[in-house]
């Protein structure tokens, strides 16, 4: 159990590639921390480089109090799951669990107390005996994580591990990791690329974009008030629709958008701040021409085109409305739904 | 990863450079024996340098040979090495593509039969029928001919089953576009597989060009006309004088060893692609 | 056996284009084996005129003939040394070139040309470097009071013979350890150090089981190897000697063959290094096809 302090942390590969740019970040003991970002951000780079799988270019990097740079991965006390597993094809699911405990010397009954604890808690009891090539996707994710669990480490470091699982099997697996962490309180971080996932499993999340930290902050915090339009971007599906301020304007905001910050020139809109029906709040009126519906079960997405302007933007709504392809659309949009960002630096403009 | 072993990157250096000291050392002991003056090697000195008379050496070698052991010049049993490795891989890559097109493009009686019996040649090597293969070829009047040299050895099974999996690997949409532009087998084969087949035949071609090169039980058997000496052959010869003139003998290594490990060296991709290959 | 779903007609041309290969196949594998077995049960008198039927009689001749028999062990010593050393060594090699990053590949091309290298030659080589006068290495073993001559000894002609032929198949078990070490992914060596187990750890306990397949393999092909493609290493070197010390099987149906003439005894031999030789390879297709399903 303990906390992990990256500072000022850069990772550069020869030919001048620089895949993490400079990364501070304090992660509480027992705290649940969830990188996410696109493919190629860093975030997998970071991972490794508090795992000790890959070195450290600059920077310091503490698991505790300890500045663990310069330390192998077996001396870190830390655990990690793989996208892949990284299963032991030629070991029994029970040897697999065994193997990093009997590596440490542990005695052969500790080991035996430790494994069946861990096999009931991830309920693979049934298979010890078994190797990996006659498991399902899902039960060799479990093995993987009985393997982390063994070892109780200081931390646990997941690198995408439900990736490679069905859609199903995903959503499962996703409440069975949040619940076991919140049993065990061992501190977490987890490398994903699904900002579903992310959302729903953090206690905060690290956005990254480029080797940099674009927001850390709880998914809430996220959610509401992105600082970034990486972020805004990024976070929540269907992705916020960006409006020129300008665009708005000519269409008659009645002043509505006089109050913005200070270099606003473009607002982010929720698709699901996008009503249908006139709010009671002072609000914005866009007419737009529905060019796709999209119907998803419990909610809709209409794809429309904005009026004197070919942006496509998205609405949410729930149930299905009334609506047809080729019609004209109104909604409304009430003033607090506004995100303000600058489209030059891409920052949100208020703080 | 982070590896707190300075000495084991030290340490795996040494390794490798003495593995590959081992495995250079017999040659570079020929090449520094091949370029000695005649009598220095036979004052019983063995010189850890490469000498000066290497150019003498390789010219002797090359043009007359050593007569007393009957071997002739190298550049005639180069020569013949060189014909013999051709038409063994040439053969064997001809052969080998249509009978591998044959059993896996068509329907007709006996295709098993005739596959098990291309089969039965991979546990036929010559060093388990030489007598009664060397009776054969005798009987057709194939002795100390470039024909008897090869064509026994171009059928073998190896080749044949890499390009019948090879084949079967590809889509049948290739099959079928073919037939509908009415194309009918020879074209396809011509047309579509043997080009999809280049890297297979370039790989293949590095295996069979060593191996036919470095023949040795076969030719010793049905040759005897110095003619038709290969240079592996000619070393042998030499070797067997009761004094070997070994100057001359390592000169003769060199330039035997030269051809096939220029080819492994310039088309090492292809060499491991095709040892790799067809083992499977 | 699969077959392509569509195929060609054709009711000539199959046979036509089969029709190469199956004839050179008649003619010079699949009659001179029917010869080989044929005369292996027959036996010419002293003045090659009457030729009678002697069943297994050849057979059971060779197995009480002292040289046989020698012959038999000699191979296996030979067979059985070679495959270790050429194995160890192109492991160690292998699990070396692994590690590194960089040089591997310049490490590998340096490796790899001996392939190339006919063991005629190799055995020369070899047989050069051991010469009792002029060799380089007799002459630093005298130093440490060994008085090398493998004329003379047949424990040091054997040792020359295993030399030549593990050196020449260094670089081919070296690729294919080294191909199948490259195949076992990477997250499994991280996992494996995560877990706290050092780099010969990690050796011995992740990579080399998951090795076994290409081992197994190996170690069919270097027997094959060791028994069949050493001929010209033997006969450009010992010629069987001294005293029959390395008159391994393959040499031995040579010797007794051409240059004894002893027909019959040779069939006989020959028939039973194909035995030999069907043995191994249905053990090296079993083997691959373990090696698939691993």
């Amino acid at each position: 159990m303990a906390s992990i302090t990256l500072e000022g942390l850069k990772k550069t590969y020869s030919g001048d590639v620089h895949a993490v740019k400079g990364i501070d970040l304090h992660i509480e003991d027992g705290e649940f921390v969830v990188l996410v970002g696109p493919s190629g951000c860093g975030k997998s780079t970071l991972l490794r480089m508090v795992a000790g799988l890959e070195t450290i270019t600059e920077g310091t990097l503490k698991i505790g109090e300890r500045v663990v740079n310069k330390l192998e991965p077996a001396e870190r006390d830390i655990a990690m799951v793989f996208q892949n597993y990284a299963l032991y094809p030629h070991m029994t699911v029970y040897n697999n669990l065994a193997y990093g405990l009997k590596n440490r010397g542990f005695k052969k009954d500790e080991i035996e107390k430790r494994v069946q604890v861990a096999a009931k808690m991830l309920e693979i009891e049934d298979f010890l005996e078994r190797k990996p090539r006659k498991l399902s996707g899902g039960q060799r994710q479990r093995v993987a994580m009985g393997r982390a669990l063994v070892r109780e480490p200081a931390a646990f470091l997941f690198d995408e591990p439900l990736s490679n699982l069905d859609a199903k099997l995903r959503v499962q697996m996703r409440v069975e990791i949040k619940q076991l962490q919140r049993r065990l309180k061992t501190t977490s971080l987890y490398v994903t690329h699904d900002q579903l996932e992310a959302m729903t499993l953090g206690d905060r999340l690290v956005v990254l974009n480029a080797g940099q930290i674009e927001q850390v902050g709880t998914p809430m915090e996220i959610y509401a008030r992105p600082a970034s339009m990486f972020v805004a971007g990024f976070i929540g599906s269907p992705a916020m629709n960006m409006l020129p301020v300008d665009y708005l304007n000519e269409q008659g905001a009645n002043g509505l958008l006089d109050h913005l910050p200070d270099g606003t020139d473009i607002v982010g809109i929720r698709p699901d701040d996008m009503h249908l029906a006139p709010p009671s709040a002072p609000h914005l009126i866009v007419d737009s021409t529905l060019a796709l519906f999209e119907a998803a079960g419990a909610e809709s997405h209409l794809y429309v085109t904005l009026a004197h302007s070919d942006q496509p933007t998205v609405i949410r709504v729930s149930g299905q409305p009334p609506v047809a392809e080729g019609e004209t659309l109104r909604f409304y949009v009430t003033r607090d739904a506004l995100h303000p960002f600058n489209s030059a630096t891409g920052k949100r403009t208020e703080d | 990863m982070v590896e707190n072993r300075p000495w084991a990157n030290f340490f795996a250096h040494a390794v490798l450079i003495v593995g590959v000291a081992l495995v250079v050392f017999p040659v570079y002991v020929a090449i520094v024996a091949s370029t000695q003056p005649p009598d220095e090697l036979m004052r019983g000195t063995i010189p850890l340098l490469p000498g000066s008379h290497g150019i003498e050496n390789y010219t002797q070698m090359w043009q007359s040979g050593v007569s007393s052991a009957n071997s002739p010049p190298a550049a005639l049993m180069l020569w013949n090495s060189f014909v013999m490795a051709m038409a063994i891989t040439v053969g064997k890559l001809f052969i080998s593509l249509l009978s591998a097109f044959a059993i896996v493009y068509f329907r007709f009686r006996f295709r098993m039969f005739f596959f098990w019996l291309i089969f039965i040649t991979l546990m036929l090597p010559v060093e388990v029928r030489i007598i009664p293969t060397f009776q054969v070829v005798a009987d057709l009047n194939m002795l100390n001919s470039f024909a008897g040299l090869s064509i026994p050895l171009i059928a073998s099974a190896t080749a044949t089953f890499l390009f019948r999996q090879f084949f079967m690997t590809v889509p049948e949409e290739m099959l079928e576009a073919a037939r509908v532009d009415g194309a009918g087998p020879m074209k396809f084969f011509k047309d579509i597989l043997l080009p999809l087949s280049v890297t297979n035949i370039a790989a293949l071609f590095v295996i069979m060009f060593i191996y036919g090169w470095n023949q040795y039980l076969w030719p010793l058997l049905i040759t005897t006309d110095p003619d038709y000496t290969t240079i592996v052959m000619g070393i042998q010869r030499m070797t067997s004088e009761e004094n070997p003139q070994w100057h001359l003998v390592m000169a003769a290594v060199v330039m035997a060893a030269l051809p096939p490990v220029l080819v492994i060296l310039f088309m090492q991709r292809l060499f491991v692609k095709g040892l790799t290959e067809t083992e499977k | 056996m699969q077959t392509k779903r569509m195929t060609f007609p054709g009711r000539w041309l199959p046979f036509a284009l089969l029709a190469p290969q199956v004839i050179i196949t008649l003619i010079f594998f699949i009659w001179p084996a029917g010869q080989a077995l044929y005369q292996s049960v027959l036996r010419e008198d002293a003045f090659g005129l009457k030729t009678t039927f002697v069943g297994l009689e050849n057979f059971a001749r060779l197995f009480r003939d002292g040289s046989y028999v020698n012959s038999l062990s000699v191979t296996v010593v030979f067979a059985v040394g070679t495959t270790l050393l050429s194995m160890s060594v192109a492991l160690l090699l292998a699990s070396t070139v692994n590690r590194m990053i960089r040089s591997g590949s310049t490490y590998t091309t340096l490796l790899v040309w001996p392939y190339a290298i006919a063991p005629a030659l190799a055995g020369v080589l070899w047989w050069f470097i051991f010469n009792p006068s002029i060799g380089i290495v007799p002459y630093m073993l005298e130093m440490v009071g060994y008085r090398w001559n493998h004329r003379n000894s047949g424990s040091d002609a054997m040792l020359l013979v295993i030399l030549a032929a593990a050196w020449k198949q260094i670089s081919y078990n070296f690729l294919f350890f080294l191909a199948g070490m490259q195949s076992i992914p990477q997250s499994l060596i991280e996992a494996a150090s995560i877990d706290g187990a050092s780099p010969i750890k990690r050796f011995w306990t992740i990579i080399f089981p998951l090795l076994t397949p290409t081992t197994f393999f190996l170690m069919v092909v270097n027997v094959v190897y060791a028994m069949f493609d050493t001929f010209g290493i033997i006969h450009a070197t010992t010629q069987g000697g001294p005293a029959q010390a390395t008159n391994i099987l393959v040499y031995k149906v040579y010797a007794d063959g051409f240059i004894g003439l002893n027909l019959g005894s040779s069939a006989a031999q020959s028939v039973i290094l194909m035995v030999i030789v069907v043995a191994l390879t249905v053990i090296q297709f079993r083997f691959i096809e373990r090696r698939v399903n691993y």
